[in-house]
């Protein structure tokens, strides 16, 4: 896209080969050269890199763009915009838009409109008709569009039967099914997690086990079909220890856990303010430390947002009337670096190229930095402290539990296809 | 204190200032013009998103006793029923220059959002399963009226737990006056957890009932039964409900207590809440005294002697208060 060298210089890279100091420079969408010291002749945009780390973007496997439908809390651009001040050059947009994306014409649009945006902008299909659990959606036609995963998020598939059969049809087809897991006939009516805060302020419970039986129950059709199967959000420290358990048995899974899951309990619900209701609810003190122990030992492979914008009058209803779902684009980074104790480049991996290789994109993100590759980069300031400022977020909406704040962790310059579209913490267009 | 919310903004000792005051206005309520210019000026509204007539007209008339101005926002024929949100209805009522919000909802929390947005003092008039502070501080006039002090009685909740903010207000308020609490349910209808509730739990009313100073009979709403939580109303009633034969059971001194309204045959037989040891009707008048104390402490000049006063230092005598405020009150009601 951009034709003018780009040189990002002073930075220390870290991608899957592991870390040295290096810089990198960039043209027409490529990288052209890594090399501990490149010279910046005339013309050339030179991004300042020292402190930071260069690395491949990070990818978001499951953020709601909104559009179609929704406009009013997030639009391809505002949200491909969060990502990209985020650090991501790469997110999957959730198919629970209105319409849903479950056929062609739906996923054609939202692919269309993300040629525009500033971070490369990939959909998920639903699995069925309408997110309805009822008939498979035409799983290969959207294949066909690039389409590689596959879920009715927000909601999971009920009926084992169908599961069981979209699981044989999409492995055929080499896609991966992505389950949101909740039993919801054991969670009907929750709003929160079910426990000792939701009984002591008399809000309705969703159990635990609502999420793990969905789990136990996908790791058997898993097992059956023998087809991939993600799990969305995993959220208590039971569907940890399945999904752990299911990997060491060989089975094809894998599983992604959202920052607010490691960060938050269902203690926040204790204000009432429904900025912290979410889907599958915060948990408890033990579930938040078995996702990190999971995202550490390898449990878990990827940190997903979830990123979930909804209007502020949305969430100025009763905790029970609001919708579940909360911001994540613009603090996902930091949340990880600061919270889990884990070395950068663990945290990397769990940001950009494990989630890659999920989504099927790893040929163009998560890729190692060296040259012929294209160029989609991300300048991480590990030491920028921020204070959480919800009318400055890029989201068209403000539901961030963070607010006030102080992160440590911020991206410095994003690069999206060779284009610099963050600089020094200022989206370019 | 600006809002009541829960009965833990009170607290034990906030809880004994309720009391004392209420001894005031129970004496007020006795008076052939039972009216005081306490809050002559001030305007209570009352917003009302569940129906509760007997709450609504018990602060109602605790406000007019006090001479302050009521408002009733009728949430049926009101914008709500348009689609106005509960931020743009609260700032608009607010516009109008009220000094508190009398508020019932059936979603647990919104007193706590409301009290967030506005100025005026806000009243928790119950809020879904979670609080009914008002109803707490009644109860535990009624308890001290009949038996002189609360604390090392036995009090049984009987019955839907899990879904009443009575219940959960009721809890607090005993324990922090002293009391010691059980519940009496089968697990369908308690809490899913009771981790930090200070109570201990049966399963069968015969098992403690004859141990009781206090049976406190819930409501049972019909509906559980279609929710699969009890069997059948007739189930619940053979197992939970406070009977002609089972009332015959429980000590002479002992207090049968219900928030209303009752469903006669269910929780308790109709001729139970004729007992002498009854003491239903009591909790419907106190209401009104209690909720004339409190809506007096956050709006009169009571409004400064709860919460900040350094330890030991009396009240100020106030004017224009009832007589008795000024001496502190007697102990007992």
């Amino acid at each position: 896209m951009a034709e003018r060298t780009l040189v990002i210089r002073g930075g220390t890279v870290v991608d899957v080969t592991g870390s040295r100091r290096a810089d990198v420079a960039i043209r027409a969408g490529l990288i052209t050269a890594v090399d501990p010291a490149i010279e910046a002749g005339a013309g050339v945009r030179v991004l300042d890199a020292s402190g930071c780390v260069v690395t491949p973007g990070l990818v978001d496997l499951h953020t709601h763009l909104r559009e179609p439908g929704r406009e009013e809390a997030e639009t391809v651009e505002t949200g491909s915009r969060a990502a990209a001040l985020g650090g991501y050059t790469a997110l999957v947009a959730m198919p629970n838009t209105e319409p849903a994306i479950d056929c062609a014409a739906v996923a054609r649009q939202v692919l269309d409109l993300g040629r525009e945006a500033v971070c490369d902008v990939h959909v998920a299909g639903a699995i069925t008709i309408g997110r309805e659990g009822r008939r498979l959606s035409p799983m290969a036609e959207l294949a066909d569009l690039g389409v590689r995963l596959f879920t009715d998020d927000g909601a999971g598939v009920q009926d084992a039967r169908l599961m069981r059969r979209a699981l044989e049809y999409a492995g055929a087809l080499g896609l991966t099914l992505a389950q949101h897991c909740e039993d919801e006939a054991l969670a009907a009516g929750g709003h929160m997690h079910e426990g000792a805060w939701s009984s002591r302020l008399g809000l309705p419970g969703i159990p635990a086990e609502a999420e793990e039986l969905m789990v136990m129950r996908d790791i058997a059709l898993c097992r059956l079909t023998g087809a991939r199967v993600h799990f969305l959000h995993v959220s208590t420290s039971g569907s940890v220890a399945m999904v752990g358990a299911a990997k060491a048995q060989g089975l094809p899974v894998t599983a992604e856990a959202a920052p607010h899951h490691f960060t938050l309990t269902d203690a926040e619900a204790r204000s009432f303010d429904p900025v912290y209701k979410v889907n599958p609810p915060l948990r408890t003190d033990a579930d938040v430390a078995a996702v990190r122990r999971g995202l550490a030992d390898g449990a878990i492979d990827a940190i997903a947002t979830d990123h979930a914008p909804h209007s502020q009058e949305a969430k100025e209803a009763p905790w029970d009337e609001a919708p579940p779902g909360m911001l994540g684009l613009e603090t996902a980074f930091a949340l990880a670096l600061g919270g889990l104790g884990l070395p950068i480049e663990r945290v990397l991996a769990l940001l950009s190229w494990q989630p890659a290789r999920i989504a099927g994109i790893d040929d163009r993100h998560g890729a190692p930095v060296e040259g012929g590759r294209p160029a989609n980069l991300t300048v991480l300031d590990p030491a920028a402290t921020w204070v959480v400022d919800p009318e400055r977020l890029a989201s068209r909406s403000r539901n961030t539990p963070y607010a006030g704040r102080a992160l440590t962790g911020r991206a410095r310059h994003t690069v999206c296809r060779g284009e610099a579209v963050v600089i020094d913490g200022v989206a370019q267009r | 204190m600006r809002h009541l919310l829960s009965v833990a903004d009170l607290g034990a000792d906030g809880i004994a200032e309720v009391l004392r005051l209420t001894d005031s206005f129970v004496e007020v309520s006795g008076r052939a013009i039972p009216k005081v210019p306490a809050l002559r000026g001030k305007t209570v509204v009352s917003l009302f998103y569940e129906d509760s007539t007997r709450t609504r007209l018990s602060f109602e008339t605790a406000a007019k006793r006090l001479s302050a101005d009521t408002m009733t926002f009728s949430v049926a024929s009101s914008s709500v029923s348009k689609g106005e949100s509960l931020r743009d209805t609260v700032e608009t009522i607010e516009a109008m220059g009220i000094d508190a919000i009398v508020l019932r909802h059936r979603s647990a929390g919104v007193p706590w959002r409301v009290a967030s947005w506005v100025r005026a003092s806000v009243l928790n008039a119950g809020d879904g399963w979670h609080e009914h502070p008002t109803q707490a501080l009644l109860d535990c006039y009624t308890i001290r009226a009949r038996r002189g002090v609360v604390a090392g009685l036995r009090i049984g909740i009987v019955g839907d737990v899990k879904h009443s903010r009575v219940a959960r207000s009721d809890v607090l308020a005993f324990t922090a006056l002293g009391a010691e609490v059980v519940l009496v349910a089968p697990p369908t209808l308690l809490p899913p957890s009771l981790e930090g509730w200070p109570v201990t739990v049966a399963h069968r009313l015969d098992d403690v009932l004859g141990s009781l100073d206090v049976v406190y009979l819930l409501r049972l709403q019909r509906e559980r039964t279609t929710e699969a939580l009890i069997p059948s109303l007739r189930e619940y009633r053979s197992v939970y409900g406070l009977t002609a034969q089972r009332v015959r059971r429980l000590p002479a001194d002992a207090l049968v207590m219900h928030p209303g309204p009752m469903n006669r045959g269910v929780e308790i037989d109709a001729e139970v809440a004729g007992d002498p040891r009854s003491v239903i009707t009591a909790q419907v008048t106190n209401g009104v005294a209690v909720r004339m104390a409190v809506l007096y402490l956050l709006l009169g000049a009571g409004s400064d002697l709860v919460g900040d006063r350094p330890a030991g230092e009396e009240p100020a005598p106030v004017v224009a208060a009832p007589e008795r405020v000024a001496v502190g009150g007697p102990e007992r009601g």
